[in-house]
């Protein structure tokens, strides 16, 4: 396996970082070497904000993302502000809310994440797993049980059935 | 074996606490404050203490008070709160009165970019306090070592009697990476060494036979005797003798110079055959360590000597490089500090260059591919 | 031939002190001691921790564990002593200029915290190590070498200043009367919690020269004359109250003490495992 970018993109408070943490972790659990990285500061706070993995079989060296190889974007503010540094033969993921792009270099899914998670579970908070469900479907970068033991371990006590139940669909999203 | 995924400012944290802290003072400043925040949350439960004082200085000030009443302690900052530390950390020097000190940095001057990171604290480091002194600094960069130079800053800190500066990147500190640190039962800790004479006997700056440094009792053992950051005799009391201040200050300088083989720590990667070498550290290091991948791809014989002790810096290693290369070139994200003492040694030998950046962007590793190749067709 | 309070308590070999004559610093000290020897505490059990100036030089002297630290910054010297280790009884010495000027915010939230520390503030009215510059206890309008033409600046009180910032015992006394000092340290240090113990001293080398106060007898009957109680005080009309010195204790109030609660927190979580 060679290295794979990911940036997840949307604003702030949509669970990005979080959803960045959890793909990193079900890297290693996995077996694979992850970095997660994320923008921090006034930056963090509403407007365009990013979680950033790396995910790579060999040791990751350089810790950052410059041309990413799947970006995904939750808004359309982000997916603006973040499409040109997705590299040609990308892949890009975002929600129904969001135009699709012009640019034809790229393999675009346009799929409903957001309204997945508040018409079927009731809480828009768990849209960024039912991200990293699609995200894996179309990348098949972890197995999915190592994304599900990754999901269990870094989401609230209490949480568990809801954020495994937006996991599975979002497994089941491009079905 | 349990493998984690873990946040630099995590890892330093978990060094700490696996090296014997037992106290944290400190005062919350961006991109450090998670190394506060993980402190207070698990110093209690390991019957340590965390305190959030009133200003950077009063952090400093404070570890230095517990160390001297017997627990390892910490702080952590970032470049502004370091500028306020220096004079106590003058204070820990000529008192000789262990402490770590962490330095998350940020682009400066002053508030500079405070998310952003930058390299721009080494000469800072070396020379932020006044008067004649030596330090000792360290520049980990992964999330791993941030683990395993922690513990190391506590062990020379603790064996030197002496602050020991723990110097981060900010891409390092906030990064999450793979970690294993169940397996450290390997880890050597080292404690100060405490006075063995009866209290009469006791004296608290003579450093006796075969010894660095004077044994050091903790306030409340029954060694009453006096710390003051004038200069001092061996008793401990203030003098205004000449002598005994060039030599006082002597002492401190050379229990550091003169022990650099056992504090220095650096990493060499492919330097056997190189003719060029690149000086990196920290998040530098690795943007260098993929450029050196590619470069090696195109044929070019690139290396990377990477200092993990800053200061004192490992001179007859560098020494020995530029013999060995016709190049070396030192890339930094600041404007050319450690330059200046990488040129200072191995200028006479080679042609040194520098390369820096201070935007608040890291350096790429095409950068550095960049300006191997112009030099090499120039 | 010393007393026998010298002997106990002094280390000889680092005596006789840097004071001036007629400096009020040795009276002072000399009551903390009576102070400590009185409560019969343990030389071992007592760490006296100093800032910079004259007055700080008196950790120097005394044999207990002691510390003189940068200046300004005794008491957060002092306060990392006393979390890590609060079986010990920590007594900070400082002058007008170092806790009020300088170490003025480690003082604000010392008495914040209400953390164990008894804090006695020599204060002469000047900065006598540098020379008799003024200090922010320095009364409006008097002469120092960097108030050529009288101080224009207003004066601190210093024990309603940390009465604000929640200290538990507050008292003040002159070196006129070194047994009130005495009394007023040892309540101080029975306090579980911030003390803070404010004695008026005088400089006759540079704020009474400056200011043309006398010589150092003069001082200590200005003293004297001018220092009232707090009930005799209230009854004076506005007038009758200027330039009084309000003696004696103003503030006993315990509550909560902060090394405390950070045991207790301790021991409740070694109870949770």
């Amino acid at each position: 396996m060679e290295r794979v970018e990911f940036r997840l993109s949307g604003s702030g408070g949509q669970g990005l970082i979080t959803g960045g943490i959890i793909l990193a972790e079900a890297a290693i659990i996995d077996g694979l070497n992850a970095v997660q990285s994320q923008s921090y500061g006034p930056e963090a706070r509403g407007g365009a904000s990013k979680s950033e993995v790396i995910i790579d079989k060999a040791e990751i060296d350089y810790p950052k993302v410059n041309k990413c190889d799947v970006l995904l974007s939750l808004t359309q503010v982000s997916c603006d502000k973040y499409l040109k540094d997705l590299r040609s033969g990308g892949i890009l993921i975002i929600d129904e809310s969001i135009e699709l792009p012009e640019r034809q270099d790229i393999k675009v899914y346009r799929v409903p994440i957001i309204n997945i998670a508040v018409t079927k579970l009731n809480k828009p908070m768990v849209a960024n797993i039912v991200a990293l469900g699609i995200i894996n479907v179309i990348t098949n970068i972890v197995s999915n049980e190592s994304l599900e033991k990754a999901v269990l371990t870094r989401v609230p006590k209490g949480t568990e059935d809801l954020n495994k139940a937006a996991l599975t669909e979002g497994f089941k999203l491009l079905d | 074996m349990t493998v984690r995924l873990m946040q630099g400012n995590e890892a330093c944290v978990e060094g700490a606490l696996k090296a014997g802290m037992k106290f944290y003072a400190g005062y919350p400043i961006t991109p450090s404050t998670e190394i506060a925040e993980i402190s207070a949350l698990e110093l209690p439960k390991v019957g340590g203490k965390f305190i959030q004082m009133e200003d950077e200085i009063g952090g400093m000030a404070t570890i230095i008070g517990a160390s001297v009443a017997g627990l390892k302690s910490m702080t952590a900052t970032s470049g502004p709160g370091f500028s306020l530390k220096q004079e106590n950390i003058g204070y820990a020097i000529i008192a000789e009165i262990p402490c770590v000190i962490v330095n998350v940095q940020r682009v400066g001057p002053s508030t500079g970019l405070p998310t952003s990171p930058a390299q721009g604290d080494i000469m800072q480091a070396r020379w932020g306090t006044h008067g004649d002194h030596s330090i000792i600094a360290l520049y980990p960069n992964s999330v791993k070592e941030i683990y395993e130079i922690t513990v190391r800053a506590f062990n020379l800190a603790e064996k030197y009697r002496t602050p020991v500066i723990l110097l981060l990147d900010e891409i390092i500190g906030h990064m999450r990476e793979k970690i294993d640190i169940d397996d450290n039962s390997k880890i050597e800790i080292i404690d100060r060494k405490k006075p063995s004479c009866p209290p009469e006997k006791y004296l608290a700056y003579a450093v006796r036979e075969g010894e660095i440094v004077p044994s050091m009792a903790s306030f409340g053992e029954g060694y009453r005797y006096h710390i003051t950051g004038l200069v001092h005799k061996e008793t401990g009391f203030p003098t205004g003798n000449e002598n005994v201040a060039e030599e006082l200050v002597n002492r401190l300088t050379s229990k550091i110079e003169n022990n650099v083989d056992d504090i220095v720590t650096y990493d060499e990667y492919l330097l056997e055959d190189a003719d060029i070498a690149i000086v990196a550290f920290g998040a530098t290091s690795r943007s260098a360590k993929k450029a050196i991948n590619d470069l090696r791809a195109e044929g070019y014989k690139v290396g990377m000597f990477r200092p993990i002790t800053i200061w004192p810096s490992p001179e007859k290693q560098l020494l020995e490089l530029s013999k060995n290369v016709k190049r070396i070139i030192v890339v930094e994200m600041n404007s050319g500090q450690y330059f200046l003492e990488v040129d200072r040694i191995a200028g006479k030998n080679t042609l040194v260059e520098k390369y820096g950046k201070i935007n608040g962007d890291i350096i790429k590793p095409e950068e550095i591919e960049a300006i191997v190749k112009e030099g090499h067709n120039a | 031939m010393p007393s026998q309070l010298v002997n106990d308590y002094f280390r000889q070999e680092n005596l006789p002190h840097i004071w001036c004559s007629g400096c009020g610093n040795g009276i002072v000290t000399r009551a903390i001691v009576k102070a400590i020897d009185s409560l019969g505490l343990k030389k071992d059990d007592v760490c006296v921790v100093s800032g910079i100036g004259c007055s700080s030089r008196a950790s120097g002297y005394l044999d207990f564990n002691t510390i003189h630290t940068t200046h300004g910054r005794a008491l957060a010297f002092a306060t990392g002593i006393k979390l890590a280790n609060p079986k010990l009884n920590v007594i900070v010495i400082s002058g007008d200029g170092d806790a009020s000027a300088i170490g003025g915010n480690h003082l604000i939230h010392a008495s914040r915290r209400n953390i164990d520390i008894t804090t006695i503030v020599y204060n002469n009215n000047i900065y006598g190590m540098t020379g008799g510059q003024y200090s922010p206890t320095t009364p409006c309008g008097d002469k120092a070498t960097t108030a050529p033409y009288g101080n224009l600046d207003n004066t601190f009180d210093l024990c309603d200043l940390v009465k604000g910032a929640g200290a538990t015992y507050i008292a003040r006394s002159t070196i006129y009367s070194p047994n009130m000092i005495q009394k007023q340290v040892e309540n101080g240090i029975k306090n579980k919690g911030f003390s803070l113990i404010e004695t008026i001293t005088s400089c006759p080398t540079y704020y009474g020269r400056k200011n043309k106060k006398g010589d150092a007898v003069q001082m200590l009957t200005y003293l004297r004359d001018h220092s009232i109680n707090t009930v005799a005080y209230n009854k004076l009309s506005d007038e009758e109250r200027e330039g009084k010195i309000v003696v004696g204790e103003f503030h006993n109030s315990p509550k909560p003490e902060f090394t405390q609660l950070y045991d207790e927190l301790i021991k409740s979580m070694a109870k949770e495992d």
